[in-house]
């Protein structure tokens, strides 16, 4: 892919943040990681998880738990969770692959229903209130990510949106290598035609148990960054909503191109952001969206610019 | 990709180490030229019918009435829909306190919603003045210098009310209990009341918030024996108890259904033939006074319902926010909030008011009664005061808080 588009990405999102509310500009990044990750699963290995959620809400409490009452900074709490992630991916994904379809889609959900349930009743996830005022705390022990710069008469949280900023690039690079290796080749063989990719003698389920637990464990790192910028860990982070939101995400911007996660996490979290004051209607009209989407331009925003331009994004 | 993994590293350390930290300059006068009030409460779910849209109209009542202005500067309010989660409260609080210049935010019905946000606003020093949530832990635990709970706590509602029951006899209690911050405090506090007059609870269930079917939990609270049934719920959950409580016949055989939390909006909900009787705790009634009833007929005229304890204690406490900054020349939040605590609090809302070093408004409480079909007068005439208590009876004394703002 081109230099120069990668490039002007990055200086966007090294200069976003005196632009637009560092805060909005964090959640976006975490769920375009989010999605990304979900992308990873559904664009390349074909493999439709309705359970990411957990991932996602795991990982969340996870990492606020220990950086709320064990003291861990920051890059410890997000590594806890993104491991914690990863560990809960690979029960998962040992138990869905199993099955195809939506025999599979069905076992994710029903065992992301499960973290659900011990979300709600454990004692230490609060249940309905959420695990709140979780601390930033101090990178590596010496920054510290809760500072607030004022400067042109903005409240500018940099430390902060740095921190996450690099979360986002780091994950992000880590999709981009898995799908331009020769793992990431034979993912694609085995989404296009899994028995041929059998015959080619590759174990088809240990390529899918992998790039399942690397996208969880992504999706992990996501929500342990959303629980420190947002200071809270909530069942809206763990219910199927979530779930849900991130396969809406992913197909909005384009399945199975890289920048289109991207493309969709932008758009839904800022339709969410924009309309919140229409309440409940936000799901109508996100609906509708999603509609007008899937009848008039099947490969997404960036997939049909993709087309246009004839090249692959 | 390594080329790239450098410059971004690169930006990254001149990013921050370009943002040299400046010193925001102390505020004398309005902050930002305006005063903004944010009205941040749940305007679609279970509590929308006792604070909602009514709450902005009360706010906006209090706005107008001031003049529109304070220090020859502009008041404006703003609202938003917290959904009952405390994910979006915190999310839309924060953006206010760092982008929309708002100054206060009222309203913050729902627990989990008020905590959040009240952290937030300590945070960024921004004042809370909650009128919707009934948490206790907001004025002791998690207390800060700069919330104030207004309109009541649940120490109070389970004293004023939960005394009045067990000393007419309802000495065993078994609990229906919203599962999150509000209805647990609310269960733990009436708990203790009962048991301190001899009483005993003989157990409890819990259930999600926004529950549509209570079967399951009245039939358990029914085989339980106990005689009275505690509703530690709110809004469209607690209506929704009772009337199919009505179903079960429940109180038919024997059994009182009691709530500890219950507003006007609610009785008119079940109408008076379902609610008759029953005794609850209130920090207001718009029946209660001349000055009450001027007001909520105004109220009225504009909302097409009389006003709950939550939609007049926010007008209330707009108010009283508003001469804050008059009397102290400047909406800085440190002397707003030493202003508010040193002004008696006397308006149609509260009688005897004032705020205390936890942030608890402590004012008048009373104990109201469901009038029987026959006594009612008028649509809203629905209510009668059996018994007023005194602010420094009804809610919890300064010396039991554990709230680290009291000095000992």
């Amino acid at each position: 892919m081109n230099r120069t588009l990668w490039l002007v990405l990055l200086v966007a999102g090294l200069a976003a943040p005196f632009v637009i509310y560092p805060v909005f500009v964090m959640e976006l990044l975490c769920f375009a990681l989010f999605a990304c990750a979900f992308n990873l699963l559904l664009g390349y290995s074909g493999l439709l998880s309705f359970g990411h959620a957990a991932f996602f809400g795991g990982a969340a409490y996870v990492t606020g738990y220990l950086v709320k009452n064990a003291g861990l900074t920051p890059e410890l709490g997000v590594l806890a969770g993104t491991l914690f992630a990863g560990a809960l991916g690979f029960v998962f994904g040992s138990l869905a692959i199993r099955r195809q379809g939506i025999y599979f889609a069905m076992i994710t959900l029903a065992l992301a229903q499960i973290i659900y349930f011990v979300a709600i009743k454990a004692p230490f996830t609060g249940g309905e209130d959420g695990l709140q005022d979780i601390p930033r705390g101090r990178l590596l022990g010496m920054l510290d990510l809760d500072h607030v710069y004022h400067l042109w008469g903005k409240t500018l949280e940099l430390n902060l949106y740095y921190f996450v900023f690099a979360l986002f690039c780091i994950g992000f690079w880590l999709v981009h290598r898995t799908i331009h290796s020769p793992f990431g080749q034979v993912l694609k063989a085995i989404r296009e035609n899994e028995p041929r990719a059998v015959s080619l003698g590759y174990k088809v389920e240990r390529f899918k148990l992998i790039a399942f637990v690397i996208s969880a464990s992504l999706a992990g790192m996501a929500g342990s960054a959303k629980a420190l910028v947002f200071q809270l860990a909530s069942l809206t982070d763990v219910n199927w909503h979530t779930s849900g939101e991130v396969v809406l995400m992913t197909l909005l911007g384009g399945l199975g191109t890289v920048l289109g996660p991207l493309a969709g996490a932008f758009t839904v979290v800022t339709l969410h952001s924009k309309l919140s004051a229409i309440g409940s209607w936000v799901t109508v009209v996100i609906g509708a969206i999603f509609v007008i989407c899937v009848l008039a331009f099947r490969r997404g925003f960036v997939g049909e610019l993709g087309r246009l331009l004839k090249r692959s994004l | 990709m390594n080329v790239m993994l450098r410059k971004a590293l690169a930006g990254m350390l001149i990013g921050v180490l370009a943002s040299t930290p400046a010193l925001a300059a102390p505020a004398k006068g309005i902050s930002d030229n305006v005063v903004k009030i944010g009205v941040l409460t749940d305007m679609s779910g279970v509590y929308s019918a006792i604070g909602g849209k009514g709450t902005l109209t009360a706010v906006e009542m209090a706005v107008a009435d001031f003049g529109g202005t304070v220090l020859g500067k502009p008041i404006q309010v703003v609202s938003a829909d917290h959904q009952n989660k405390a994910d979006i409260a915190s999310t839309k609080a924060r953006e206010w306190f760092d982008t929309g210049k708002v100054d206060m935010v009222t309203g913050l019905l729902n627990s989990a919603c008020a905590l959040a946000v009240q952290k937030i606003g300590a945070d960024k020093k921004r004042i809370t003045m909650n009128t919707g949530a009934g948490s206790t832990d907001l004025t002791n635990k998690d207390c800060t210098p700069y919330g104030i709970h207004y309109a009541y706590d649940n120490y109070a509602l389970a004293n004023v009310a939960g005394s009045a029951i067990v000393s007419h006899g309802g000495k065993s209690w078994y609990f229906i209990t919203a599962d999150y911050a509000f209805g647990h405090s609310l269960e733990k506090n009436t708990s203790n009341f009962v048991q301190k007059l001899g009483g005993k609870v003989v157990g409890s269930v819990r259930h999600p918030l926004s529950t549509a079917d209570f079967s399951s939990y009245l039939l358990q609270a029914q085989s339980s024996g106990a005689k009275v049934i505690g509703l530690a719920n709110a809004g469209g959950d607690f209506t929704n108890a009772v009337k199919q409580a009505r179903e079960f016949g429940i109180v038919q055989k024997g059994q009182t259904i009691a709530g500890m939390l219950v507003f006007d909006t609610d009785v008119k909900s079940l109408g008076l033939n379902t609610a008759q009787g029953m005794q609850f705790a209130s920090g207001f009634y718009w029946d209660r006074d001349k000055a009450s009833r001027d007001w909520s007929k105004r109220f009225y005229a504009k909302h097409k319902a009389m006003p709950t304890m939550d939609q007049a204690g926010a007008y209330s406490a707009t108010m009283n926010y508003l001469k804050a900054i008059k009397a102290a020349g400047t909406d800085d939040p440190d002397a707003v909030m030493a202003k508010l605590r040193s002004m008696n609090i006397s308006d149609f809302f509260a009688v005897n008011g004032k705020i205390r070093a936890d942030g608890r408004m402590v004012h008048d409480m009373y104990l109201m009664e469901v009038k029987k079909p026959s006594e009612s007068k008028g649509e809203w005439d629905i209510l009668k005061i059996i018994k007023t208590v005194p602010g420094d009876q009804a809610f919890m004394p300064l010396s039991e808080s554990v709230c680290s703002q009291v000095k000992k």
